[in-house]
């Protein structure tokens, strides 16, 4: 056992130390790698930010009640009763039509408008704050609308439930790339490998014909393709990282004008973990690949 | 050790190489195969280290039949094989001790532990002060010695040789087969391919001559 663990630690020294020696080709195999990780990784953050930024948005979703103009205080207090025993509805909360003209007095560029007016044009309003999904907030917006006195039911978080389908979309697309990128990542180990098994034919042909196994030959393409997945999963993050940072700084400023500090998240350690873990399997799926269709055609002669 | 039963061998196109050979080699025997270029001596060596199977008939090394053995199974029968080729095979990126540490790098010994044998193995064939030049900066004789040293370092039961003093001028040959005779007297059953008749009447071993594949001595 610790015979074979040693092999297994020096045959990875080996293969960095081959890597290190050529500097210039594992910098480009490791860049085309991450390049090619890099686009649905990036597209796939882009995502997961505004994916996130839409659940706060719909966080509480919340339904505005208008009700008709002749609703009575009596027809008023026993809706609010009402609504409080609908399923789903976590606060109620009743805002007069005084109450709505003086906020929107209150609001810039609407005090003008508001004093032309010669009367209250608003209606009387609940605005209820519910626990519901998008399709639970469907059934409650028909059970609102089958209630008395009321003359329109507005969901107002409607314009979230499209921008969520957008992103599912978007996920889709990314989805997509992602699996025509990996089948990428696991071409470019291939043909590095197939190259390095070329380059090595003599070492392989000795090493065969004075008992190597065909474990111990395949061994360090193994190594090499998983460290050459896993460094480009690496080089992968860390574009992302450079132009996730760039962005910051413009939205920052955007973000400024409407008072808030709002900034693209990164991928946190697990994430992180996971993708370097994939890559390196991508590639060692890619050496594995390569080593059965190549190196069972070196047999010494 | 080694023994040959009925054991012929052919390649495509139906050219045969070596018909109805029958022989057996015991233990510490030291063998020259002798014969004209094309009579099958290489192909007898490749047989007993697994390079070739037989078409037909029984090869035994060790115990072991070459024709009915298993793929995985080979490595671990030339471990116990020293093979010597006329080209040598060295590799040429790397130095004269990386050379002789190659086949300790897959029997599991310990760093310290395969340095001790390479050295030793150098020191055997006269190349310890070599051990950190490239093998191209050797000359003939020296790098057949190396290819020695990489034979021997696993302590093999069975050395093989295929014309191992073909490129070689006189007293590098006489060397070199000095080494072999050095093996064999302690114990390591050797092979040596050579049409080289000199050789022969020098030593006075047992020899296997061939002619068109087939066993005439």
């Amino acid at each position: 056992m610790n015979a074979w663990l040693r092999q297994h630690r020096q045959t990875f020294m080996l293969t960095l130390v081959r890597m290190a020696g050529n500097p210039f080709a594992t910098v480009l195999n490791v860049m085309v790698i991450g390049v090619a990780l890099a686009l649905p990784l990036g597209g796939y953050l882009l995502l997961q930010n505004l994916g996130s930024v839409t659940k706060q948005v719909t966080g509480n979703p919340q339904v505005s009640v208008f009700l008709t103009p002749n609703a009575a205080k009596a027809d008023i207090a026993a809706l609010e009763t009402r609504l409080k025993l609908i399923s789903g509805i976590r606060t109620v909360r009743f805002i007069s039509r005084e109450q709505a003209l003086e906020g929107l007095k209150r609001s810039e560029n609407m005090a003008d408008v508001v004093a032309a007016l010669q009367s209250n044009p608003l209606p009387d309003a609940f605005v209820l704050e519910t626990a519901s999904d998008a399709a639970r907030l469907e059934r409650l917006e028909a059970e609102l609308r089958a209630l008395p006195k009321i003359a329109h039911v507005q969901i107002d978080s409607a314009w979230v439930k499209k921008l969520q389908s957008l992103l599912a979309l978007g996920r889709t697309a990314v989805a997509i790339l992602a699996i025509l990128l990996a089948f990428g990542l696991v071409a470019v180990t291939f043909n590095t490998i197939r190259l390095q098994i070329l380059t090595q034919k003599e070492e392989i042909e000795v090493s065969k014909l004075i008992g190597a196994t065909d474990a111990f030959i395949r061994r360090p393409f193994f190594y090499l393709g998983l460290t050459q997945g896993a460094l480009g999963g690496l080089a992968a993050l860390a574009i992302d990282y450079a132009c996730m940072r760039i962005l910051n700084l413009s939205l920052l400023e955007l973000s400024r004008l409407y008072g808030s500090d709002y900034r693209l998240g990164f991928f946190g350690l697990p994430d992180c973990l996971a993708l370097l873990a994939f890559a390196g399997m991508l590639g060692w799926l890619g050496a594995y690949m390569s080593v059965s269709r190549h190196l069972s055609a070196i047999e010494p002669r | 050790m080694i023994s040959f039963s009925q054991v012929r061998k052919s390649y495509r196109g139906g050219h045969e190489v070596l018909r109805d050979l029958s022989f057996d080699v015991g233990d510490g025997e030291l063998v020259f195969i002798t014969g004209r270029s094309g009579a099958g001596k290489s192909t007898l060596l490749k047989l007993i280290a697994a390079i070739e199977r037989p078409t037909g008939g029984t090869v035994l090394v060790n115990g072991q039949n070459i024709g009915s053995m298993r793929r995985p199974a080979i490595p671990y029968l030339r471990r116990n094989l020293g093979l010597i080729f006329q080209d040598q095979k060295l590799l040429y990126d790397r130095s004269v001790l990386d050379n002789v540490m190659l086949p300790l790098a897959f029997t599991g010994h310990l760093h310290k532990d395969a340095l001790r044998r390479a050295h030793a193995a150098l020191d055997k064939v006269g190349l310890l002060a070599r051990e950190k030049a490239n093998p191209i900066t050797l000359s003939g004789g020296e790098q057949q010695r190396l290819c020695i040293a990489r034979a021997v370092v696993n302590r093999p039961g069975i050395l093989l040789a295929d014309e191992p003093t073909a490129s070689l001028d006189s007293a590098s040959a006489a060397e070199v087969v000095e080494m072999f005779r050095a093996f064999n007297q302690v114990g390591v059953t050797v092979l040596i391919a050579t049409h080289d008749e000199a050789l022969v009447e020098r030593l006075h071993p047992r020899v296997l001559e061939l002619k068109q594949g087939r066993l005439v001595q």
